[in-house]
């Protein structure tokens, strides 16, 4: 399936198929991150059953230095 | 206790420390224990994928013992810093947002119909709004009517370290102030510290005054001192300034 993530084209695998999937194919299953998926802020206790789709657009954004 | 209090928290320090452009984390670390500052402003940002585990500042610290104060810096429109401000609460780190919705890209001022916006909705959102605003009595007023917890009014140009600009509006917005008021901004040197707190700011948010100083843990020791300095000064109540001289040894008594 191809989705946009974090503003790029990413092919992922046929075996990610939800938020937690995707964090765990990136290995940030421990990291403070935040995701949102067309839009839509997804909750922590959502990660498993959040699917992900063909064409959708994900944002995983975190804390950085700033001002 | 002389505290700071802003919406429900209460803080002994009144320096807020941003956490960019320092050279590198241990650096940022000794600064950031030497400022003793409790509140510790972030930005939200998309991660980078082609390097996930890149070492992050917040890991670095034990989140029991600061406050986070994530920004919505890179917003241009109210929409983008509500976007960015439930982006940075949904980590379930905090609950306090600078906002800062940018007007024009070389003088990096803010953009006040959009930071009003933006502002008016946190709040009605429940976040707690601290406001990057610019140093307008009348704007100030108008924040505080739709609830912000805090007005931050520049210094003057964000990263330009020129100081307090306009130390009159400051006067203004700080005599009418209902909220604390933390100039936020365009400090230099610890003199623009003491002098904010002086004028009887509530606090000072700064950031590349001490991450490009030469010694950014000295500077963040200096500008620790400097607040407090000029608070302990404001408390105090200065003498009036006098045309002439006024002898500080007796009159009387003098040796003929």
């Amino acid at each position: 399936m191809r989705v946009t993530l974090n503003g790029k084209q990413v092919d992922l695998a046929d075996d990610i198929v939800s938020v937690s999937g995707l964090l765990s194919a990136y290995q940030l299953r421990e990291k403070i991150v935040v995701v949102e998926v067309n839009g839509e802020i997804i909750d922590r206790s959502c990660y498993d059953t959040k699917a992900i789709a063909d064409g959708d657009r994900i944002e995983i954004v975190h804390f950085v230095g700033g001002g | 206790m002389d505290t700071l209090k802003i919406g429900p928290y209460e803080f002994r320090s009144r320096l807020l420390l941003g956490t960019g452009k320092f050279a590198d984390l241990d650096t940022q670390k000794k600064a950031v224990d030497a400022s003793e500052a409790e509140i510790l402003t972030f930005a939200v940002r998309r991660l980078n994928l082609d390097n996930p585990n890149e070492p992050n500042f917040l890991e670095k610290l034990d989140l029991k013992k600061y406050t986070l104060l994530p920004n919505t810096a890179g917003a241009q429109t109210a929409e983008e810093a509500v976007r960015i401000a439930r982006l940075a609460k949904a980590s379930g780190l905090c609950d306090m947002i600078k906002v800062e919705v940018i007007g024009d890209a070389k003088t990096l001022l803010p953009d006040p119909v959009g930071t009003l916006e933006a502002s008016r909705r946190l709040v009605e959102e429940g976040f707690i709004v601290l406001t990057y605003t610019n140093d307008d009595p009348v704007l100030a007023k108008r924040l505080q009517e739709v609830g912000v917890h805090a007005v931050m009014p520049g210094a003057s140009p964000i990263g330009s370290g020129q100081g307090i600009l306009n130390e009159n509006n400051l006067r203004f917005i700080i005599e009418d102030a209902k909220v604390p008021v933390i100039v936020d901004a365009g400090i230099g040197s610890p003199a623009d510290c003491a002098k904010a707190m002086e004028l009887g700011a509530d606090g000072v948010l700064l950031n590349t005054a001490v991450a490009q100083a030469k010694d950014p843990v000295l500077m963040a020791e200096a500008m620790k001192l400097a607040v407090e300095a000029g608070r302990k000064g404001f408390l105090a109540g200065r003498i009036p300034k006098k045309r002439y001289a006024s002898a500080s040894s007796p009159t009387e008594g003098m040796i003929e």
